[in-house]
This record gives structure tokens, sequence and C-alpha cells, in this order.
């Protein structure tokens, strides 16, 4: 349970989070993998507050959960207003900026 | 009058103001406008007189009136130079303008438009004036010039006929063409000096090498061939005729055409260390001369023969000033500006008379219709024949006597500086042939206008004497063709004239050399131009088969002749031909070159921009791809090469 530990951890989650991001195509597991990214950078926070003995660590933590999940509503609520009109499922055909 | 010589350009400058604009569309017709101009220019040459009066007291002779260019090394003023060859040259430019303007005022008073000829004719009196009151070169230059653009305004005066204008445009092209080794001569005189005053010139000459000093010299002359109308620069002068007979009189014949005569004879400290220029000068001078005797010899224009006279005289005043005889060429200037002038007065009477008439083919028996006109016609012929004792006896005289004394001088004398004095025997034996057919084309002319029976009898019955507006003129300028040779020129090389100018534009000195005996070189000279007299006579009026003989003797030559030595075909040749070559060859240059960079930068950029381009694609995953692969490269970087 050594501090390498779990920011190795938690970087591993950033990373598979930030692949996710660049690599799927289908719009709702990109917000997942958001979510993974944010879950990461929790991690990391968590682990140097334990280590550091000190609290401003965890204080953070709770804001950021709160902030994701509030992320996470509105992504969703513009995925289904999307959804009525473009093919969320392959967001490489949203590219009417195509230029 | 020492002390105020801006007084003397003022007034002409005035008269070019007030008449520019007083004129308009409803009162362009008034004789007023002549009368301003003559009495504005006649206050200049009362003026000049005070000036030439109140020299003698010797007091300052340069009078700065304003600064013009101060840069660094460069510095400029306009300034007025004030010795005794500016004196005689404005004497000769403001009396022979204001009596030219006086005779215009009667020739031009038909004229719709007269008031547009008094404004150009005191611009160029008050730029001629400048031109001969400088005190530097590019004062000079200036003026040069304006007088260059008064010559193309007047000449293309009856703007509405094609050929006046072609004319006008010949006129200033070709002196545009001296102009070119003019400029250059002063930036080398500049470059050379560090300055284009004339004094400051004169001062520092000791220290420049004779290499220079020639290369200098010889550029200047390259200007003052384009406005003395020197070989090969020589073709605008004869269609300079276009213009009003006025305009010929002033400006072909007696002031402008003498800049280039007064430049060099401006410069002669600089000359006179320059003997290979001198030679160059009196080789072209007497080239010229010659030619254009020929050329005067066949012409059928009254205008023409004139004109070819000036520039044959104008070769023989270059011919002085190569000879080392500065106060002779001056002389010379001095007597043919008023026996020329009086020609040209004489002959517009003549075309006056017959209604526009200029060919001589057309004219005849003239002498009982206008007997005055007659009288100073012929006196004029007689001074430009040389005959004793008129003026143009003196003076050419002298030119021919200057001549043979260096080609006489022993070597080692101290004027064998000049290198090949041998060579002037030929300049002088030219000048000698140059004498008869001046006697002999001026006699012919003389012949043909005004004895015989008339060729055209319905022109002749209308002929009639001019106004006296017109006729006063032409006495005044007689006394000056007869008299002012004697007056100036006695004894030779020992006058008034030569006294007078002695530091100003010098004699090279003639002593070191055999003193010729200078009553049989004037006996020589009076035999051979009173031959040339007699030959006209012969030919012309008593009718004798002298041109055909000379036909059989000389066959080719009058085809030689009029074709002006076939200048007009090689002008075409070179000029025009080599022009339109050039101007194809620019042509494609820049189409294929300068438009082919142009448009290919475009389609360069067309090109990189479309490539480019391809990153836009639309889709958001790239983008963050890109955003995460410059963060990794930038915080990649930071860590490992901090």
């Amino acid at each position: 349970m050594t501090l390498s530990g779990f920011l190795m951890v938690g970087a591993l989650l950033f990373s598979i989070g930030a692949l996710g991001v660049l690599i799927r195509r289908n719009a709702i597991v990109m917000l997942m993998s958001i979510e993974l990214m944010l879950q990461g950078a929790n991690v990391t926070l968590a682990a140097f507050s334990k280590y550091l003995d000190d609290q401003a660590g965890y204080v953070l933590v709770v804001f950021s959960l709160t902030v994701a999940a509030a992320e996470v509503a509105i992504g969703l609520a513009i995925l289904v207003a999307l959804s009525r009109v473009y093919p969320v499922t392959n967001v490489d055909q949203l590219d009417s900026l195509h230029g | 009058m020492i002390d105020a010589p801006w007084i003397i350009p003022l007034l002409p400058l005035i008269a070019f103001a007030l008449n520019g604009l007083l004129r308009s569309s409803g009162r362009n017709k008034s004789q007023g406008y002549g009368w301003l101009s003559t009495g504005l220019i006649f206050g200049s040459f009362i003026a000049t007189v005070l000036l030439w009066i109140s020299l003698d007291t010797r007091t300052t002779e340069e009078f700065v009136l304003y600064r013009w260019i101060a840069s660094g090394g460069f510095n400029v003023e306009i300034a007025f130079l004030t010795d005794e060859l500016t004196v005689v040259m404005l004497l000769v430019v403001t009396g022979i303008s204001t009596l030219v303007s006086m005779y215009a005022t009667g020739y031009m008073s038909h004229d719709a438009n007269q008031s547009r000829f008094f404004t150009w004719i005191p611009l160029f009196v008050f730029s001629m004036i400048m031109l001969v009151i400088s005190d530097n070169l590019l004062q000079l230059f200036v003026f040069w010039e304006m007088v260059g653009l008064c010559s193309y305004l007047l000449i293309g005066y009856w703007y509405q006929r094609n050929s006046a204008n072609a004319a006008a445009t010949k006129a200033f092209l070709v002196n545009r063409v001296g102009d070119f080794g003019f400029a250059i001569g002063i930036i080398l005189a500049f470059h050379e000096f560090g300055t284009v005053r004339y004094r400051e010139i004169f001062e520092n000459l000791g220290k420049a090498d004779e290499r220079m000093l020639t290369a200098i010299a010889l550029l200047l002359f390259v200007g003052a061939m384009g406005k003395s109308a020197q070989f090969p620069l020589h073709i605008w002068l004869p269609d300079a005729m276009e213009g009003p007979t006025p305009v010929s009189a002033l400006i072909h014949a007696a002031t402008m055409v003498t800049a280039g005569v007064y430049l060099v004879v401006r410069l002669n400290p600089l000359y006179t260390l320059a003997p290979q220029a001198l030679l160059v000068i009196a080789a072209t001078g007497t080239f010229t001369a010659f030619m254009a005797a020929t050329i005067a010899l066949v012409q059928t224009d009254i205008k023409r023969v004139l004109a070819y006279s000036t520039v044959s005289q104008l070769g023989l005043m270059f011919l002085a000033i190569g000879s080392g005889a500065y106060t002779v060429a001056i002389f010379h200037l001095a007597t043919h500006a008023f026996f020329k002038a009086l020609l040209f007065l004489g002959s517009g009477s003549v075309i006056h008379a017959l209604q526009d008439e200029q060919d001589m083919r057309q004219m005849g028996g003239l002498w009982r219709k206008l007997p005055l006109t007659y009288t100073t016609f012929l006196l004029g012929g007689l001074a430009l024949a040389a005959i004793f004792p008129l003026a143009g006896f003196w003076s050419k005289d002298e030119v021919l006597a200057v001549t043979f004394v260096k080609a006489t001088a022993p070597a080692g004398s101290a004027l064998s500086v000049f290198h090949g004095a041998a060579i002037y025997w030929l300049f002088y034996i030219t000048g000698l042939a140059v004498s008869i057919m001046t006697a002999a084309y001026t006699f012919r002319m003389i012949f043909k206008t005004f004895h015989g029976t008339p060729r055209n009898p319905e022109l002749h019955a209308h002929a009639h004497e001019s106004p006296w507006i017109m006729t006063v003129p032409l006495i005044i300028l007689t006394i000056g063709a007869t008299g002012a040779g004697a007056l100036l020129g006695i004894p030779p090389e020992n006058g008034l004239i030569h006294g007078y100018l002695k530091e100003a534009a010098p004699i090279i000195h003639l002593e070191g050399a055999a003193h010729p005996n200078t009553l049989v070189l004037a006996l020589i000279s009076t035999l051979v131009a009173g031959s040339g007299l007699l030959i006209a006579f012969g030919a012309y009026g008593k009718g004798l088969r002298i041109p055909l003989i000379a036909r059989t003797l000389l066959p080719g030559a009058e085809t030689l002749f009029k074709q002006k030595w076939y200048m007009d075909h090689l002008g075409d040749r070179f000029t025009v031909a080599l022009t339109k070559a050039l101007a194809f060859i620019s042509w494609g240059f820049d189409v294929a070159v300068v438009d082919g960079i142009v448009n290919g930068l475009g389609s360069l950029t067309q090109t990189l921009s479309g490539q480019v381009r391809r990153i836009h694609t639309g889709q958001a995953q790239n983008y963050a791809l890109l955003m995460v692969i410059g963060m990794v490269l930038t915080i990649g970087g930071l860590v490992l090469f901090r």
C-alpha cells in the first residue's frame, strides 16, 4: 500500500479514460471514459491526502464528485436532445464542421 | 544694380505670370499681351545694361538668393554669378529677346490665341536668364531643362498640326539624350570635387587627375551637343522650324542653342586641363559645320536653310572652343545672334507677306515689293557670309585664325600641349570649305527669294511690306549685324571684347606660336567667302549652269545632302527598331517571369492550404487527439529538457 501504488492506479485509470475518449465512437462510452478520467484524478487526490496528512485533498475529492455528477447529468441531457437529430452511436458522422 | 541682380530674371517672370493669369477665352486676341511681354523684357535689358555699367566697380560678384539643398556634404544654393561673361550673355539674351518679342507682337497679331504665345515667351526668357546667371551646375541644369520645356511648348504652339507636335517631342527627346550625359557629368563632378559650384570646382581642379577631368569634360559636352544641335544630336533643330518664326529666331538661333556653347566656355578652366576633350569638341564642331552647310545648300524651305545654317555656325563656335579660344567663341556667338535673328525675322517678314508660303520655289523678285526687308536681309546675309566689314567677318575670321594658329604650333610650344595639333590643319581647311558653302547657300537663298522673276505671280501680287512693329526690330538688328563686329573685334585678338573677357573666357595664350600674319589670313577668308558668293550669283543670279556642273562632277552628292546624310534613316533603324526590340523583350520578361512569379506564389499558397485544410475533419475526437498530443509533447519536453 505504498503511495506509488495508489498513484499508479490513478494514472492507469486516467490513461484508460483518456484513450477511451479518443478512440471509442459511441457518445455514451465517451461520457463514461470522461468519468473514468475524473475518478483517476480523485484517486490521486485521496492518496496524497492520506500520505501527507492533509484534509484538503479529501475536501477536493468531494467537490470533484459533485461536479462530475452535475456534468454527467448535463452531458446526458445534451446527448438525448442530440440523438433526435444525429446518430449518437457513431460520432464520426458528426462532421458538419468539416472544412 | 550689382546688389540686386535678381531684378533681371524677375521682370520676365512677372510678364509670364501676368499673361498667364490674365488670359481668358474671350480676350486672347489682344496685342496687349505682346506689349506687356516686350515692355518687361525691355526692362530686363535696361537692368542688364545697368549691371554692365556697375560691374566696373568690382564689388561682389556672387549674390546668394536662397539655400536650396543643405544635406550634409551636399550643399546647393540658388545664387547668381555676375561676371563679364554673364554680362555679355545677358546683353545678348535680353537684347535679342526684346526685339523678337516686339516683332512677334506684330507677327502674331492675327493669331486667335496669342496670349498663350506671350505666356511662354517671357517664361523662356526668364529660364534663359536664370541659366546664364547661375553660379552652380545644378541650378544651370534645372534651367537647362526649363528652356527645353519652353522650346517644346513653343515649337508645338500650333498644336493642331501633327507635324508640330512630332517636332516638339523630337526636340525634347533628343535633348534628353544629351541631358543623360550631362547629368552623369554633374554627378562625376560632384563625386570628384565635392561641390557643384563653379568657383569651388575651379579652386579644386588641381586635385583631380587628367582622365577624370577629361571624362567630366566630355560628358558635359554631350549635354552641350544635345542643346546646341551638334552631330549626331542635331536632328531636332531643322524640325523645330515648325514653330512660329519669332520662336525660331529667338530660341533656335540666338539664345537657347547657344546655351551649350556658354556651358563649355563657362567651365573653361576645366576644359583647358583636358586637351583631349577639346580635340573631340573641335572635331565634332568641324564635322557638324561641314555637314550642315552641305545640307543647307539643297534646301527649298527658307527656314530650313537658316536652321542648318545655325547648326553649321554653332559648329564653328565649338571649333573655336576646341582651339582654346573661348573669347572668340563668345564673340561669334554674339555676332551670330544678331545676324541670324535678323535673317530669321526677315524670312518671317517674307513668309508673312506671302501669306505663310515658305517654299523658295514659290518666291522670286521680291526686292521691289519688300525693299526694307530686302535691304536688311541682304545685310544680314552678307554678315553671315562673313564679308568684310560686316560683323560676321570679324568673328568668323578669328575662328579660322585661331584654328590656323593651332595647326602651325611648333612642337614643344605652349600650344602643342593640345595633342594632335596637326589635325587642326584638317579643321582649318574644312573651315574654309564651310565658308565657301556658307556664302553660297546664303546667296542662293537671297537670289531665289528676292531676285529673278516671280515664280508664283498671284502670291507676288499680294505681297506687301511689313508694318513698323516688325521692321523696326529688323533695322535695329541690322545695326548690330553690321557694326558690332568691327566695334568689338578690332584689332583682331585685341579688341574690346577680348579685353573684356580676358579673365572669364580667355584665349589660351598664343605666344610661343609663330604669330600668323592676320592680314593674310583675313584676305584668304575674304577671298574664300567672296568666291562662294560669286558662285551663288552665277548659279542663281545669272542662271549659269553651275548646279549642273556640280551634279556631273559629284554624282550622288545632291542626294546625300537632300537626304540629310541619311540621318533620318539611321535614326529609324537604330532608335526605333532598337526600342521596339527592347520593348518586345521587356514584354516577354514581364509576362513570363514577373507574372509567373506572382501567379506561381498564388497557386503555391492554394496548394499548401489545400493540404493544411485536411486537419479540419469536423470530428471532435480528432481535435481532442491533437490536443492530447500537444499536451504530451509540451509536458514531456519540459520534463526532459528543463
